[in-house]
């Protein structure tokens, strides 16, 4: 069973005007998330990208923008106790995951 | 090993001293230090040396393979790739696995740039292609790498145990790109859970047992599990897609599993139902961490309303009790 998270809530988006279909977003996506249909891809599930931007990384032309961030509670609070971005604090002398 | 022509046997490298061997066998002491691992014992000494290391007796023409300097990407590796020669590259990540580390960016094209200039693969290795793990790639961008290196990345599946089959084909499939996250793969994380939060809710548990106040010690002990363990076993039934309404009913659930045994009355259970509610929540909602599926956006979301909700039902369960013990 496929497991959803919140709905309508994820940050990614498609320019597919700049899309080149090389389907490297289809390859590094660990949620199947896109598709390639005749030579572009397309977004099957918006609701299933835990924004972890895998997909931007790898898209040489662009195409896909996404706020990439961590899906994690104790990050939040860690970064609003700090004042800075979302940090799990997977640092020096700690690992959270 | 496949047979080299003699021709070939001449210009293949030995391995200077810069690389390290490495055997894919997986002893008692590995066994050991991944268990260790996972109860987060001794983290630091979970790392690997960064650089490359020499699997069997590779060849200019062996894949390469990239890893995380965490010992249980590691090993997930080398374990997986019996019977193969292979280089192994080693990223220094700190000594955190591939997917965090990919998601801070010290598994990184950086790091991966650095790492294949520093250890002069491309003197080592007749073709340019690196494999690295699909989870890597928050972190790395394959046609920078490509650019800065020359070497081209091939994002292998997400977990080491499909690189045989991996291999096999010659690509992914969606199967093996998908991240997996059954009953196995939760409860595996569980013990971390319960460690981090165990530090608070244990002593103070033992307080309040020790203090006489056994229905509540009970109670606490409850919330820690409710959110630590039953929420990780059961997250696809508990009802609702946020992690704080699922723990806070598995706290509400636990609470009523324990009621026959504390010998509260009506008023004293309902009273301490949403303290536990609202601790249960708030652990649960700490497994987004651990969880593959939660965005940033969501987790924000979902935060905003759960720890006011937390809060407030925290100080309705106290408002309770103190309503009874001072009217």
């Amino acid at each position: 069973m496929t497991l959803k998270y919140l709905p309508g809530v994820a940050t990614l988006k498609l320019a597919t005007a700049r899309c080149t279909g090389c389907g490297m977003c289809v390859k590094v996506c660990p949620r199947a998330v896109f598709v390639i249909k005749e030579g572009k891809a397309v977004v099957t599930d918006a609701d299933l990208c835990m924004e972890c931007g895998a997909c931007a990384m790898n898209c040489a032309p662009e195409a896909v923008t996404v706020t990439k961030g961590v899906g994690c509670a104790q990050a939040v609070i860690k970064g609003f106790l700090r004042g800075t971005e979302p940090d799990c604090g997977c640092g020096d002398d700690t690992s959270c995951c | 090993m496949s047979q080299n022509p003699a021709g070939e046997a001449a210009a293949r490298p030995t391995p200077g001293p810069a690389v390290e061997s490495v055997t894919p066998d997986y002893t008692a002491a590995d066994r050991f230090a991944s268990w260790k691992a996972r109860w987060g014992i001794g983290r630091l000494g979970c790392r690997i040396k960064p650089g490359l290391y020499a699997l069997g007796t590779p060849s200019a023409a062996s894949r390469v393979f990239a890893s995380a300097n965490y010992r249980l990407s590691f090993d997930a590796l080398r374990r997986n790739l019996k019977g193969l020669d292979a280089w192994l590259l080693v990223l220094d990540t700190k000594g955190i696995n591939v997917w965090c580390a990919a998601g801070k960016g010290a598994f990184g094209t950086l790091e991966l740039t650095r790492s294949i200039l520093g250890t002069g693969l491309e003197k080592l290795v007749s073709h340019r292609n690196i494999t690295l793990p699909q989870l890597g790639a928050p972190g790395v961008s394959a046609h920078r790498v490509k650019a800065y290196t020359g070497f081209s990345v091939t994002y292998g599946p997400a977990r080491a145990e499909d690189i045989p089959e991996f291999l096999r084909l010659g690509a992914t499939t969606p199967e093996m790109r998908g991240v997996r996250f059954g009953i196995m793969e939760r409860l595996v994380l569980a013990p971390v859970q319960l460690v981090i939060f165990g530090k608070y809710l244990v002593p103070a548990s033992l307080l309040l047992y020790f203090s006489g106040l056994k229905a509540d010690a009970a109670l606490t002990a409850g919330a820690l599990l409710a959110g630590g363990l039953v929420l990780p076993a059961l997250l696809p039934w508990l009802p609702g897609r946020s992690f704080s309404v699922k723990g806070a009913l598995a706290g509400l659930a636990v609470t009523a599993v324990l009621a026959p045994f504390l010998g509260l009355d009506a008023y004293q259970l309902a009273a301490r139902a949403p303290i536990c509610a609202a601790a249960a929540s708030f652990i649960a909602m700490d497994f987004t961490g651990a969880s593959t599926y939660t965005s940033l956006s969501g987790v924000k979301k979902e935060m905003r309303a759960a720890l006011p909700a937390q809060a407030l039902s925290l100080l309705a369960g106290l408002a309770m009790l103190a309503l009874k013990r001072f009217l």
